[in-house]
């Protein structure tokens, strides 16, 4: 049975997709989203423009989709604002350990069929659905 | 600045196809990875989806000498496994679950003008930066 979630889903993702590609065809780089904005706070001439206005670009569609079509920034976490400080403590140090998230290593680098990317991705999501198995039993989640 | 414009055209569509797939919403990322609960394979297909379009152009784009714009490929050269990758890749998978936000979809929520997104982004920065500071002092990674 084909839920409709499914097919919203292939349809972002493959438009995902395309956008990784325009970033490839133009300016020759992988479209990872940690490494992007890591590289910006290390500033240096020339290596910073791009990067700015890929994120500006990232929030302006957030933005028109907000506007247009604001259900999809529903289904936030009932949790405490101190649970996703840490939650994004972990991202923003593990991605920069790690070399990279869910775009870097998940899309763009098992396109590539880069060894690292396909590691990397499946290290994540275990530890992800663990994580999830462990904050239930820890009372995180409601 | 040409390539930085386009690359503002790249993030708008990325956060378009975020928006469409589901990536956005917390609670089915959590679902998502709820493997061993009330599992939600949605988001499986933002993978499919993303992956299927970009394993594709990416062989034909990399025939190209050169990208359109940039005058050369700026591609990752690593390949081997190492304890940063691994242990980082950890890292991002339990804040990943715990916030339910990867780095693209968090920045581009930012455009919901949720506070929530806020909170997230700003301690993933701090997680950045303070991953910048450490590994100045250890150099594991880099």
């Amino acid at each position: 049975m084909i839920h409709i979630d499914w097919v919203y889903a292939l349809v972002g993702g493959a438009i995902i997709g395309l956008s990784v590609s325009l970033m490839l065809l133009w300016n020759g780089r992988v479209t990872g989203i940690s490494g992007i904005i890591g590289g910006a706070l290390s500033y240096s001439v020339g290596d910073f423009a791009w990067r700015v206005l890929f994120v500006l670009g990232l929030v302006s569609g957030g933005l028109a989709l907000s506007f247009f079509h604001p259900v999809m920034f529903t289904g936030t976490l009932d949790t405490s604002t101190w649970t996703l400080v840490a939650a994004g403590l972990l991202v923003g140090f593990g991605t920069s350990l790690g070399s990279g998230c869910t775009s870097g290593h998940g899309v763009c680098g098992i396109s590539r069929l880069s060894p690292r990317s396909l590691v990397a991705t499946i290290v994540f999501m275990v530890a992800g659905i663990a994580s999830v198995v462990a904050f239930r039993a820890l009372g995180v989640f409601s | 600045m040409k390539s930085a414009v386009l690359s503002f055209v790249v993030g708008f569509i990325f956060a378009v196809g975020l928006g469409i797939s589901g990536m956005t919403q917390p609670t089915k990322v959590v679902g998502f990875l709820d493997l061993f609960g009330d599992w939600d394979p949605s988001l499986m297909f933002v993978m499919v989806g993303a992956i299927g379009v970009h394993f594709v152009s990416f062989r034909f784009i990399r025939k190209l000498p050169t990208p359109l714009v940039e005058k050369q490929w700026h591609l990752p050269s690593k390949t081997e496994l190492t304890p940063s990758l691994i242990i980082g890749a950890v890292l991002f998978g339990m804040g990943w679950a715990l916030g339910g936000y990867c780095p693209g979809p968090a920045v581009s929520s930012l455009g919901s003008l949720d506070p929530r997104p806020f909170y997230f982004v700003l301690s993933m920065l701090a997680g950045m930066v303070i991953f910048k500071g450490v590994n100045g002092l250890f150099k594991f990674n880099r």
